[in-house]
C-alpha cells in the first residue's frame, strides 16, 4: 500500500471526527430546552406557508448540463497535459483540435441560450 | 540543528518510540500517521482563530472602523470568546428537519477543506507527495459544495433551498475556469503532482502565465464563496442563505470552513503560482520554505479580505454570466496558447520560456480589451437623465389663510 494514500486515507477518518467533536460538545454544554415556537423555520418572522420544498428552476439543471461536458473535457485533458514531452506535435495539436471543438461546444450553448439566468 | 536540516528525523524517532513500546511495525506505522494527521488538521484549524481576527480587523479598517478592540490586547482575544458563546449556545433542530442530513453537513463542510491539506507540498521533502495531487485537489474540493447543498436541503427552509440552489450553480459555474487555470501548471510542468509543481519553478509560473493565475485567483473566490461572490450568505437577501437553520458549533463549523478554505485557495495560488516553498535557503533548512509557503499564503489571503472589503455583492445572472461567457473561454484561450508556444520554446531555458509566454499572455490580454471595448458599445448607452426629461413633482406650500377677524 502506498503510504501516501494511507495516510490519506486515515486522514479521511480523522478529519472528520476532529470536526464532529466541537459539535458534540457544544450539543452537549448548551442547553437543551425546546418548544415549537423556537423550533419552528424562520421565513422573515411569519409562519411558514406551504411545504419547504420549492420548484426547481430548469436553468439549473442547464447550467449542470453544461458544467459536466466540460468537466469530463477536461479530465481528458489532464492525461495530455502530463504527458506532453513525450507526445509528437501532432499529438499536440490534436489536443488543440479537442479544445476548439468544445470552445465551439460552448458558443453553440451561449448562442442557444442555455447559458442566461433568466428565461 | 539536524532537526532543522530534516524534519523527518522525528518521525523516525518517533517510530524507534513506538517500536520501544513493543508494538508491531505495521501498528506503529498506523499509529504514526494518526500522529501526523493529527498535527495537520490541527494546525489548520488553529491558524483559523487568528485568521478570523484578523479578518475582521481588516475589514473594520478598510471600512474606517476599529474592529474588535475590547477583548484582550487589540482584541486578540476575540475568536476565543466567540468560539465561547459559540459553544454555549442552545442547539436549535428546527421541525421536521432531515437529522442526519443536518448533522452531517457542517462536519462535511469542514471536513472538505481539511481533506486539501495532505496533499500540500510544506517543504522540501515534507508534505504532501500525491501523483495526482491537482485531480485530488479539484475532487475534494467539491466536498464542499456537496456540503451546502445537504445543509440548504435538510434544513426545511425555503430560503436555505433557495440560497443552497443557487450556491451550487455558482460553485459548479467556477469548477470550470479553475479546472483550466489548474490545467496550467500541470502543463508547464508535465506532473500532476505538487511537489513536482514547485520543483518546475526556478521561475514562478506567475511569470509565464499571470492570466491563469488570475482566472485561478478570481474563480477561487468565487468557488468558495467570498465576496463579491458571497450570494450565499447575502445578509440582505436571503438572511443567511443556506445556514439559516444552523446556530451554535454547526455554524462557527461553516464559518471556519469559509475562512479555511479561503486561506487555504492563498496557499494552492502560493503553491501553484508564487513557487510554493521555494525561497533563498529553502532547499537547506524546510522549515524555512514552510515559513516561505506561508507568507505567500498570507499575502494572498491578504488580498482577498481586500477584496471583500472593496467590492459590492455581485448578482447571480451577472456572476453566471462573468464565468460561462468571460472566465471558461479566455481561460481554454489561455491553455492553447500556453500549449502551442511551449512545444515551441521547449527548446529554451526556463527564462526564456517564461518571458516568452508573458508576452504572449499580454498579446491575449490585448485582445481581450479590444473584445471587451466592442461589446461595451453595442451595449445600451447608461441612463442619464436629462434636464426637463422626467417630470418633478415640487412641494408647494399653502397660502397663508388670512386671520380671522372678529
Amino acid at each position: 500500500m502506498d503510504p501516501t494514500w494511507v495516510f490519506i486515507g486515515v486522514f479521511f477518518v480523522l478529519a472528520p471526527l476532529l470536526a464532529a467533536a466541537p459539535i458534540v460538545i457544544g450539543h452537549y454544554l448548551g442547553p437543551h430546552k425546546p418548544n415549537p415556537i423556537k423550533n419552528d423555520v424562520y421565513e422573515c418572522g411569519l409562519k411558514t406557508v406551504g411545504d419547504a420544498w420549492v420548484r426547481f428552476k430548469v436553468q439549473y439543471y442547464l447550467f449542470a448540463l453544461v458544467f459536466l461536458i466540460f468537466d469530463v473535457e477536461l479530465v481528458f485533458l489532464y492525461p495530455w497535459a502530463v504527458a506532453y514531452d513525450m507526445l509528437p506535435t501532432f499529438a499536440v495539436l490534436e489536443g488543440l483540435l479537442f479544445m476548439i471543438m468544445l470552445l465551439a461546444a460552448l458558443i453553440y450553448a451561449w448562442k442557444r441560450e442555455a447559458l442566461d439566468w433568466y428565461d | 540543528m539536524a532537526f532543522l536540516q530534516d524534519p523527518t528525523i522525528v518521525v523516525e524517532w518517533l517510530r524507534q518510540l513506538f517500536l520501544g513500546w513493543g508494538l508491531s511495525p505495521s501498528l506503529a506505522s498506523l499509529l504514526l500517521y494518526v500522529v501526523g494527521a493529527l498535527a495537520l488538521a490541527t494546525g489548520p484549524l488553529l491558524w483559523v482563530i487568528f485568521l478570523i481576527w484578523f479578518e475582521r480587523k481588516a475589514v473594520a479598517r478598510i471600512q474606517d472602523r476599529l474592529g474588535p478592540n475590547r477583548v484582550g490586547p487589540y482584541g486578540l482575544l476575540q475568536p476565543f470568546a466567540d468560539v465561547l458563546k459559540l459553544l454555549t449556545k442552545e442547539d436549535i433542530i428546527p421541525a421536521k428537519a432531515d437529522k442526519v442530513l443536518y448533522w452531517m453537513a457542517p462536519i462535511l463542510s469542514l471536513a472538505g477543506v481539511l481533506l486539501l491539506w495532505p496533499a500540500i507540498p510544506l517543504g522540501k521533502g515534507i508534505g504532501g507527495n500525491v501523483n495526482v495531487a491537482v485531480l485530488y485537489l479539484v475532487a475534494v474540493g467539491t466536498l464542499s459544495t456537496f456540503a451546502i447543498l445537504i445543509a440548504g436541503w435538510s434544513a426545511n427552509n425555503k430560503y436555505a433551498l433557495l440560497g443552497a440552489f443557487r450556491t451550487v450553480a455558482q460553485m459548479i459555474s467556477y469548477e470550470v475556469p479553475i479546472v483550466l487555470a489548474l490545467l496550467v501548471p500541470v502543463l508547464l510542468a508535465r506532473s500532476m503532482n505538487l511537489q513536482d509543481i514547485v520543483a518546475a519553478q526556478d521561475v514562478w509560473f506567475v511569470v509565464a502565465a499571470p492570466l491563469a493565475a488570475l482566472i485561478f485567483f478570481i474563480a477561487s473566490i468565487a468557488e468558495v464563496g467570498r465576496t463579491p461572490f458571497d450570494l450565499l450568505e447575502a445578509e440582505s437577501e436571503i438572511i443567511a442563505g443556506f445556514h439559516i437553520e444552523y446556530s451554535g458549533m454547526k455554524f462557527a463549523m461553516f464559518f471556519a470552513g469559509e475562512f479555511l478554505h479561503a486561506f487555504t485557495t492563498g496557499v494552492l495560488g502560493a503553491v501553484l503560482f508564487f513557487g510554493g516553498w521555494r525561497g533563498p535557503g529553502a532547499e537547506a533548512y524546510p522549515l524555512l520554505g514552510l515559513f516561505y509557503l506561508w507568507l505567500k499564503a498570507f499575502l494572498l489571503y491578504f488580498v482577498i479580505v481586500w477584496i471583500r472589503g472593496s467590492f459590492p455583492r455581485v448578482r447571480i445572472d451577472h456572476l453566471l454570466d462573468f464565468t460561462w461567457k468571460f472566465l471558461t473561454p479566455l481561460a481554454l484561450v489561455v491553455l492553447m496558447v500556453t500549449a502551442l508556444l511551449d512545444k515551441a520554446l521547449a527548446a529554451a531555458g526556463p527564462w526564456a520560456r517564461a518571458l516568452g509566454l508573458l508576452v504572449a499572455n499580454g498579446l491575449i490580454w490585448l485582445v481581450v480589451q479590444r473584445w471587451l471595448r466592442g461589446v461595451e458599445k453595442r451595449l445600451e448607452p447608461p441612463m442619464v437623465a436629462q434636464p426637463g426629461q422626467y417630470p418633478v413633482a415640487r412641494y408647494t406650500p399653502p397660502e397663508p389663510q388670512a386671520a380671522e377677524g372678529d
